[in-house]
């Protein structure tokens, strides 16, 4: 495998999604570095949920391949993996643009959660914890540990045994990144984090997120509208529109790109008739 | 002049609105009560029936109800009593011991019941069938009350007990306790027959499925006749033994084992502790499941599918298990209902088991243990109390139903304590996450706005 290629955690190739007779993804490809954190943007309906859904295993590609490369080698093809498989083996997590916490359980039991399938390999697929196996004790144990990390990490931690339903928004989105997290993943997939929060709430989460990057070598590709989070902390942008990739680079050259430009502006009305002239209408 | 005509005219406007209120209420209660009350079948000397009409009560009984409408309207007006506030301070601290000490205490006195009530049969059989229903809606709380999996056909896995452990012994002439296992293995292995079907249907639509599947077993019981007899079902089954000791009036059954006087209330004793035995097993399990990530999934799974999913969680297993689970139990419970009867048909498993078992999760309060059990106990002792009434029964009974979801709309315990915690277990009222849920929400609209 070259250098270029370990480089890349994801790469996405001629991705494609149709519903019925819509096209919502249409022959998307892109790679997203390992390490690094990349943003997909784009205006309302430009697909970038779907391609977010076809990552995490949600839908089911119509064409394309979504190739994902642990650091030790290993490649998942994600479109050949479906549904709660992309996060047991390909280790990707996600969040939700609206958020999907266990609002009737503990901020706790939320990372608990997360933690699943190694706390059930340690029950002994639940035989062995029914009588009380005390492997399964320990394992309990370091996953509250670890849950505890997290919750001091996002300032929760005096919250811990509060249902998630009643804390704040804020803390309710800081809350289900850390649940991704405690899913041990190599790729986070976060889907517009900083959707309502405030100027200082969304810097919370930006040093969240850089926090997760530089300290736990997790990958991210995110969806974002809020331009100060994704300029600020992204390495990476990729523009969708209409289901088509518009650009994609550096954030200061996807600012200044006419393409990207007109996408979220519009086009000045003569563009429009020099373009008409030539296409002879 | 206009300062004091103004409260005159409010009041009487009150009184006016009170009057319409109250006078709704007493045409209301006309409409129920002209046929239920009103009039009165007889048969007469020649054997015609005859109506007897009953203006009188049915004055009375809508005079009650227009007269304390008024009274409310007039007294509460648009207020709302919280029901908290009507508990003196001073009972407030006590008041909250209560709800711990209730499960011991209800264990004390279900271990002591047959020694009170030993001369006093009836108390017994009602006994056992508390407890079974108690079993069979903790059984119920895994699939519904945990996993949020609504089934309206838990009544199914229950005949496939009853009737598993009837033919083996019928045709093997396996014992009681063979069987038991047995019939748990065969219910939970149907529980994840059903499971598949439904894997990704949830609320209304998985309700209806299980409820047909739940009337497809009643109607092959009833239709296979050469291997279930049909409608005239399974009769002389087994009665279980005291560990291979019978309960019967000869040498080497229990009675002259243990030199005591033969009682044909041994038996009936017996099989009270039995089946409080297997309540309490299913109790023990589902606490402990819950506390196992596996219980966790189940919680999780009521709260957002699709967060599980992403969260790799195997929801199509996890809601396998929960059905095969709560199937188990009903099997055990099952097979103890059929070797308590010595008789089985289909009868026994008609669509109202169902519905009761339902009744009693939802009524007890989802995912909560203690409150299915006292609802087990409301329900079937109202049931036995209201017998007086006669044909007012339902209608007492319903009444009680609807007054219980007016003042506890989450059932009798609608607290749910957290699996795991950091500090200290606190208790998690539904009715506060709801409230702050809806705040959070409204708050955010707001800033969005």
């Amino acid at each position: 495998m070259t250098d270029a290629a370990t480089d890349t955690i994801l790469a996405v190739q001629h991705l494609t999604m149709r519903f019925g007779g819509l096209v919502a993804v249409d022959d998307v490809s892109f790679n997203a570095k390992r390490g690094a954190i990349t943003a997909l943007i784009g205006p309302n309906g430009a697909g970038k949920t779907t391609v977010f859904n076809c990552i995490t295993g949600f839908y089911k590609p119509t064409v394309g391949m979504l190739k994902l490369m642990h650091a030790d080698g290993s490649v998942y093809l994600l479109e050949r993996l479906f549904d709660f498989r992309i996060n047991k083996f390909a280790r990707v997590a996600r969040t939700f643009q609206n958020i999907r916490l266990f609002q009737g359980m503990t901020a706790l039991e939320n990372l608990m959660v997360a933690q699943h399938n190694p706390l059930m390999r340690a029950s002994g697929m639940t035989v062995l914890g029914l009588f009380g196996y005390s492997g399964f004790a320990s394992a309990e144990q370091a996953a509250k540990d670890k849950a505890r990390y997290w919750l001091d990490r996002i300032g929760l931690l005096e919250r811990a045994d509060d249902p998630a339903g009643s804390l704040p928004y804020g803390a309710q989105r800081r809350l289900e990144v850390a649940r991704a997290m405690c899913a041990d993943p190599v790729l986070l997939c976060l889907d517009e984090p900083a959707a309502g929060l405030n100027a200082r709430e969304s810097a919370e989460l930006n040093e969240l997120l850089l926090f997760i990057r530089t300290q736990h070598a997790v990958s991210i590709l995110l969806i974002e509208h809020d331009m100060s989070v994704v300029m600020e902390i992204s390495d990476h942008i990729v523009v969708l529109d209409y289901g088509v990739k518009i650009a994609d680079g550096a954030p200061q050259a996807v600012r200044d790109d006419p393409k990207v430009v007109g996408a979220y502006l519009g086009v000045a009305d003569e563009e429009i008739e020099t373009a008409e002239a030539e296409a002879g209408l | 002049m206009s300062v004091l005509s103004t409260p005159s005219s409010k009041a009487r406007f009150d009184l006016v609105s009170a009057l319409k209120r109250a006078l709704l209420a007493a045409l209301v209660a006309f409409g129920l009560f002209s046929l239920m009350i009103g009039v009165r079948t007889h048969t007469g000397s020649n054997g015609a029936l005859f109506l007897e009409g009953r203006p009188g009560l049915l004055a009375i009984m809508v005079g009650i109800v227009f007269v304390s409408t008024l009274a409310r309207e007039l007294i509460l007006g648009e207020r709302q009593i919280e029901l908290r506030s009507l508990v003196p301070p001073a009972l407030t601290a006590p008041l909250q011991i209560l709800p711990k000490l209730a499960a011991p205490a209800l264990l004390v006195f279900a271990l002591i019941v047959p020694i009170i009530f030993y001369q006093n049969r009836y108390m017994l059989d009602l006994g056992i069938m508390i407890l079974t229903y108690v079993m069979l809606g903790w059984g119920l709380n895994i699939v519904v009350g945990l996993a949020g999996l609504l089934d309206l056909g838990y009544v199914a896995f229950y005949a496939v007990g009853a009737y598993s452990y009837a033919l083996l012994a019928e045709h093997f002439g396996f014992s009681f306790w063979i069987c038991l296992p047995l019939a748990g293995i065969l219910a939970s292995f149907w529980g994840i027959i059903l499971g598949f079907p439904v894997l990704r249907l949830r609320g209304d639509y998985l309700a209806i499925v299980t409820m047909a599947f739940g009337e497809i077993i009643r109607l092959v019981l009833l239709n296979f006749q050469t291997l279930t007899h049909g409608p005239d079902g399974i009769s002389g089954i087994p009665r279980p033994s005291f560990f291979g000791l019978p309960f019967n009036n000869e040498p080497g059954g229990f009675a002259h084992t243990f030199g005591l006087h033969y009682s044909f209330t041994h038996r009936i004793v017996f099989l009270y502790y039995l089946i409080l035995v297997l309540a309490l097993v299913t109790n023990f399990v589902t606490i402990r499941l819950r506390r196992l990530p596996i219980g966790r999934a189940w919680e999780a799974l009521r709260e957002d599918e699709i967060a599980c999913r992403s969260l790799g969680i195997n929801t199509t297993n996890t809601k396998l298990t929960a059905f095969a689970m709560g199937a188990m139990f009903a099997g055990f419970a099952g097979s103890f209902f059929a070797t308590r009867q010595g008789f089985i048909s289909p009868e026994s498993f008609t669509f109202t088991e169902s519905a009761m078992v339902l009744a009693i999760v939802v009524l007890g309060g989802m995912g909560s243990q203690i409150g299915v059990a006292v609802a087990a106990a409301v329900m079937l002792g109202g049931f036995e109390l209201f017998r007086e009434f006669a044909t007012f029964r339902m209608l007492v009974f319903g009444l009680a139903m609807v007054l219980i979801m007016i003042w506890r709309p989450r059932g009798l315990v609608a607290t749910r304590t957290p699996s795991v915690f950091l500090r200290s277990p606190k208790e998690v009222d539904a009715e506060d996450v709801r409230r702050a849920r809806a705040k959070s929400w409204s708050w955010r609209r707001a800033r969005h706005d």
